[in-house]
């Protein structure tokens, strides 16, 4: 550590002299905060007389030459004393950063936090699902608390907002089912069979599952992020304190649009998706589509249809409870609406794919399969 | 210091939303090294106006100058040697949510001084950090952890991160206590002093208007109707001005500094 600022001399009485001149400011601070940390020792003589400007940092490098190394400031004007001395004022032990814990207790902790908040979620949406009941068992004794234009704007926003977009992807699905299948289907020569396919698959899973998928992509994200700012813009509190429920008047009317529009949703996208195979067999296989139709009718079962149409409420109480759920836990900040968003959209698909795999077993059980 | 030259210089500023004109014809300038208190009833127009200063609106029609820049219609590139100078304190702090108290500090810093080490940014986010008035074990927190009040001076912190020469001030004391807000007060003078800051102050608080301003412009029907210096203002024979200085409230702030005067 031999290097010398230029601007380091040693005077008569054989104290070193720091002349700074110029500007003293942030600008110059990078080159000059590697200089200064080099100095050792004490006796040190700090001459500001040459300086033009002083900033805050420079007036903090000063100070620090006063701390570190008891140097005697000379020179200084009047503002420049006084911004040093509020620098020093400010000099106290602050935490710059929160402490680290090591790595590998790091990781062990971001699982039992994870695991707690899992276990936490579940047992908070259970709970979330009795003040929903107990909501729907308020508006049940006081009807003129059911909020009627709350839940057609839902309808309108759910489900009939909704309708062109699952259209287009059913349609779609159905053709690739369609064209895939029969790709399969050729080898045996068993073509025809696409027409089995297409009327089955998409009656009983697909029509409902990539809906509620949809649903959730347009419906549980916006419930959560609606709810979140509300939450976070104090809507909720000051709902409460003026005596409205939030869960009456926010959750209720969602979740009600959400359990009334999927099956409806459902069954038109399982029937458009049909429309899709339909247009596929017509072009592709030469099946007129009068044939078609009949022999959807030979071979889709009506339980299959049962089968949406008790599926798809459930699903629609899922996302919505997901989506109302987590947009009521929103805390703190804008960054965490974004989160709980995205966990009610994750949470909402894999709950109902989960639930979807019961009811598969469960419908097959009680033979309708 | 002197008083003649202008930082700030709006000339005719038209600004529109629609149907609805905020400003028109409005004329102000802002001198080297003074306090400049912008008053005006609610919806006037101060913080638009200071948006339009600052550049994050694009006003209709008008000229402003900053530091003898033209500031309309320049791309973010040519402005940014401007915007280095000057430190913004938003309404509600605008606190970045995803860093630390400090680390917001350090932002402007790391932008326009990229390569400044880490223990140096440190030690100027920690004083910034107490010359801001935040307790010490402030800097390590999310601003989401900290009250009204410290989020605020922790927005403080950061407008000064760069010793900017021009400040720009939303309503700083608002929502401060009483004590906050005359430390606050103490400390944009202090630093006016040392720094020789020029100072762009919207504020409701009279007692700020009476403690630190050296002039005061005054909004209403969509301009700037006067400026000066509290007596030349209370000379004035405007409704609005005097309802506002002259009401409960406006005698009580000039009768504490009455008295602070003598005391003194």
């Amino acid at each position: 550590m031999n290097a010398t600022p230029d601007f380091l001399e040693t005077g008569p009485d054989g104290r070193r002299v720091i002349r700074f001149s110029g500007n003293l400011t942030l600008l110059r601070v990078r080159r000059l905060s590697e200089q200064l940390d080099a100095i050792d020792g004490d006796g040190l003589t700090v001459d500001l007389t040459e300086v033009e400007r002083m900033d805050t940092v420079g007036a903090w490098l000063v100070h620090k030459l006063q701390r570190d190394h008891g140097a005697r400031v000379v020179g200084a004007d009047e503002d420049q004393q006084t911004l040093i001395d509020h620098v020093a004022r400010a000099d106290q032990p602050v935490k710059v950063r929160a402490e680290r814990e090591p790595r590998f207790r790091q990781m062990a902790a971001e699982v039992g936090a994870a695991t707690q908040q899992a276990g936490q979620t579940m047992f908070g949406l259970l709970g979330f699902f009795g003040a929903l009941i107990i909501a729907l068992g308020n508006i049940a004794r006081h009807p003129r608390r059911f909020r009627f234009n709350a839940v057609v704007t839902r309808f309108d926003v759910v489900g009939v907002r909704a309708l062109g977009i699952i259209g287009l992807m059913s349609f779609l699905v159905g053709i690739v089912i369609a064209q895939q299948g029969a790709v399969q289907l050729r080898q045996f020569g068993a073509e025809v069979f696409t027409v089995n396919l297409i009327g089955r698959s998409a009656m009983k899973e697909l029509g409902v599952l990539m809906t509620a998928i949809m649903v959730a992509g347009r419906s549980g994200s916006a419930f959560a992020a609606q709810l979140g700012s509300m939450k976070l813009n104090e809507e909720v509190d000051a709902m409460r304190t003026i005596g409205v429920s939030p869960m009456e008047a926010l959750v209720f009317p969602r979740v009600i649009a959400t359990v009334l529009m999927m099956p409806l949703l459902g069954f038109y996208a399982a029937l458009i998706a049909i429309m899709g195979g339909g247009l596929f067999c017509w072009i592709s296989l030469e099946m007129p589509p009068i044939t078609f139709i009949q022999r959807i009718r030979e071979i889709v079962p009506l339980t299959d249809v049962y089968q949406t149409l008790i599926k798809a409420p459930v699903f629609g109480l899922i996302i919505a409870m997901a989506g109302c759920y987590q947009g009521l836990q929103v805390e703190g900040n804008a960054e965490e609406v974004g989160l709980r968003t995205t966990t009610a959209v994750v949470q909402g698909i894999f709950l109902v794919i989960v639930l979807d795999a019961f009811f598969a077993v469960f419908f097959t059980e009680i033979g309708w399969a | 210091m002197s008083k003649g030259k202008s930082v700030i210089e709006v000339r005719s500023l038209v600004n529109r939303f629609g149907d609805q004109v905020v400003h028109e014809n409005l004329d102000l300038s802002v001198r080297e090294g003074e306090i400049l208190g912008v008053v005006g009833g609610s919806g006037t127009g101060k913080s638009v106006l200071m948006r339009s200063i600052i550049g994050l609106q694009t006003p209709a029609e008008g000229e402003i100058t900053v530091f003898d820049e033209p500031m309309i219609g320049r791309d973010e590139e040519e402005a940014k040697h401007v915007r280095r100078r000057w430190g913004v304190l938003f309404q509600g702090g605008a606190l970045f949510s995803t860093l630390t108290v400090a680390e917001n500090i350090q932002v402007p810093i790391r932008e326009y001084f990229p390569g400044i080490e880490r223990d140096l940014l440190d030690e100027i986010a920690a004083y910034k950090t107490t010359m801001s008035g935040l307790p010490p074990d402030a800097a390590a927190k999310f601003p989401a952890e900290l009250s009204g009040g410290m989020r605020k001076r922790a927005g403080i912190a950061r407008a000064l991160a760069l010793d900017p020469e021009l400040l720009f001030l939303d309503e700083p004391t608002a929502g401060l206590d009483p004590i906050g807000a005359a430390k606050f007060d103490q400390l944009i003078c202090e630093l006016r002093d040392a720094l020789g800051l020029t100072v762009f102050l919207i504020t409701h608080d009279l007692d700020t208007l009476h403690a630190i301003c050296d002039r005061v412009a005054v909004l209403a029907d969509r301009k700037v109707v006067a400026i000066g210096t509290i007596p030349e203002l209370l000379a004035l024979d405007h409704d609005w001005i005097q309802e506002y200085f002259n009401g409960p409230r406006g005698r009580a702030a000039a009768g504490i500094q009455e008295i602070e005067k003598a005391a003194s």
